[in-house]
């Protein structure tokens, strides 16, 4: 059995959280005052997610650059890979917020999408 | 001389949600001013997300956020002025501002409606020793070169303060491929949201030094390198503590400060905690028709409650106008910050003319544990919250009933303060 501990940051509190697991199950949560904790813990030792949110390179646009995220969590171990992918990754302008500007990033299945109106230059 | 009946300073959040507000009670001639060349304000540069999870239920980044006001304020077709410097303002509301197209103008304005929100705290407010090289940012300058201007500010990086802004450009900065090194922080406790605490510096392996402040800055021309120290209760370097960590970079999230240098000049009275207007629970200013919300009013960690504030401001600017009652008249209750309580905004309210509701928000002056807020009139509790936590990072808020303030006739002081267990 191995023992993981983490800070909840589902509101101010800040629980300190024990994550006990087993063969990657989680067996028990402790520590947490409420539900919302418990939920935490779980996904957080089983599959954490983020969304990344950076910016991309904007052509001919008001803006040097838009700002971009990813559509929900990718997982956290990719982190990486994304940003490597969407360093690449330029743009037209106009950019609308809600534009996809990269599919499925990293293999993840996720797109990136826009996240601020940039207009022509 | 154009004349408007609702005039408002700055198009950031508060702005547009006060302009916004103003316009649904009724008010037709709403005119912003901003100095950016966009509206927005800061959200704009703050790309990250967690905005609006009160106002609209889900996650948004700040540009979204403010789009979404953006897009309110265009489709009310309320009036705006970018690029556009305001330079005065009157007591009796009358306005001088300049910009390119217009030169230097004067508005008279009915009710105006301050929302300049605030700035970073500079390297001169800290008396760090050392020369003045280039590579020192203030957090926030950083961020909005990295997110907007699309410039990376250094490669190697020492960030003072733990505030949120400096949370957040640690990430920022080690996703665009710089080498955090460490945040440091003077107080015993972050003053960021925990949240932040784990998504940006435990995610990311950047260490938290707490205790900590740079005692020396090295490098003539460029940055290269700072000298930390561990500090007393009292916020004093102990000698013996010094660490030299090379970089060329050092961004300061050392606390955000109320833009009032116009407020001033008009007269309002200041509150010497917030260094904001004092306000009453109309969120009228010292002059009656000038209205304040947002940072200017009180630095905020949630642009939500921004958003709420400022509604209440447009409201109650457009009452104002209207001729209506606000909470000015009559008796006046002053609201005490008692033990543990830093400030309170509003600082006073008027009974007779108060809201059913008065949100009544502040902030304490340490972290707490397990203990009460409690709210007393002329001694006698009306309201006791438990808090399992609080931290001085994070706004608390109580609300006051008008119907139990009614039931003290002739009270003139009501009083938060917090009990430890």
């Amino acid at each position: 059995m191995t023992v993981q501990e983490l800070i909840c940051i589902g509101c101010p509190m800040g629980c300190q959280l024990k994550i006990e697991m087993e063969a990657g199950e989680v067996i028990r949560v402790s520590g947490n005052t409420c539900n919302r904790g418990d939920a935490y813990a779980r996904k957080e030792v089983t599959n954490p997610t983020r969304i990344i949110t950076t910016t991309v390179r904007v052509h001919h646009g008001t803006q040097a650059v838009v700002s971009v995220k990813t559509e929900s969590g990718i997982p956290k171990d990719r982190i990486w890979d994304c940003m490597e992918e969407i360093k690449k990754v330029t743009v037209e302008a106009p950019v609308k917020i809600g534009d996809v500007v990269a599919t499925n990033i990293a293999g993840t299945g996720i797109d990136m999408v826009a996240t601020k109106n940039v207009s022509v230059l | 001389m154009k004349a408007y009946e609702v005039v408002v300073i700055g198009g950031g959040p508060a702005g547009l949600a006060a302009a916004a507000a103003a316009r649904k009670s009724g008010i037709r001639d709403v005119l912003i001013l901003e100095r950016d060349r966009e509206l927005g304000g800061i959200l704009n540069q703050c790309i990250h997300n967690g905005f609006g999870l009160h106002t609209f239920k889900e996650e948004l980044t700040g540009p979204e956020y403010a789009e979404r006001f953006i897009r309110q304020v265009e489709e009310l077709k309320i009036e705006y002025k970018l690029n556009t410097m305001v330079m005065h303002i009157q007591r009796d509301k009358r306005i001088i501002a300049m910009n390119r197209q217009d030169g230097l103008f004067e508005i008279q304005a009915q009710a105006v409606i301050l929302a300049m929100g605030c700035r970073e705290r500079p390297r001169g407010a800290l008396n760090i020793p050392g020369y003045r090289p280039a590579g020192i940012f203030s957090a926030g300058t950083a961020q909005r070169l990295v997110n907007m201007e699309g410039y990376m500010p250094g490669r190697e990086v020492v960030i003072l303060g733990s505030g949120d802004i400096g949370l957040i450009m640690a990430r920022r900065m080690t996703l665009e491929g710089a080498k955090v090194k460490v945040v440091a922080e003077l107080m015993p406790y972050s003053g960021g949201l925990k949240r932040n605490i784990v998504q940006c510096l435990e995610d990311y392996g950047i260490p938290l030094k707490l205790s900590h402040t740079v005692v020396d800055i090295r490098g003539k021309e460029r940055v290269e390198g700072v000298t930390l120290a561990r500090v007393d209760e009292k916020g004093k370097p102990i000698p013996g503590t010094e660490e030299y960590i090379s970089c060329d970079t050092l961004l300061l999230s050392v606390g955000l400060i109320p833009e009032n240098e116009l407020s001033a000049e008009s007269g309002v009275q200041l509150d010497r905690v917030t260094r904001g207007p004092v306000v009453d629970d109309s969120l009228q200013t010292s002059i009656p028709g000038i209205f304040a919300c947002g940072n200017v009013l009180h630095v905020h960690d949630l642009v939500d409650f921004v958003s709420e504030e400022a509604e209440r401001a447009g409201v109650c600017a457009a009452t104002y106008v209207k001729r209506e009652h606000i909470g000015t008249e009559g008796r006046m209750i002053r609201i005490v910050p008692a033990a543990g309580v830093r400030y309170t905004v509003p600082q006073m309210l008027h009974p007779d003319t108060m809201a059913d509701q008065v949100i009544v928000r502040f902030r304490v002056g340490k972290p707490y544990r397990n203990c009460r807020i409690r709210v007393a009139i002329n001694g006698d509790p009306i309201l006791c919250k438990k808090r399992p936590v609080m931290a001085p990072g994070e706004m608390e808020s109580i609300v006051l009933e008008k119907k139990i303030v009614e039931e003290y006739p002739g009270v003139q002081e009501i009083t938060i303060r917090i009990e430890e267990a």
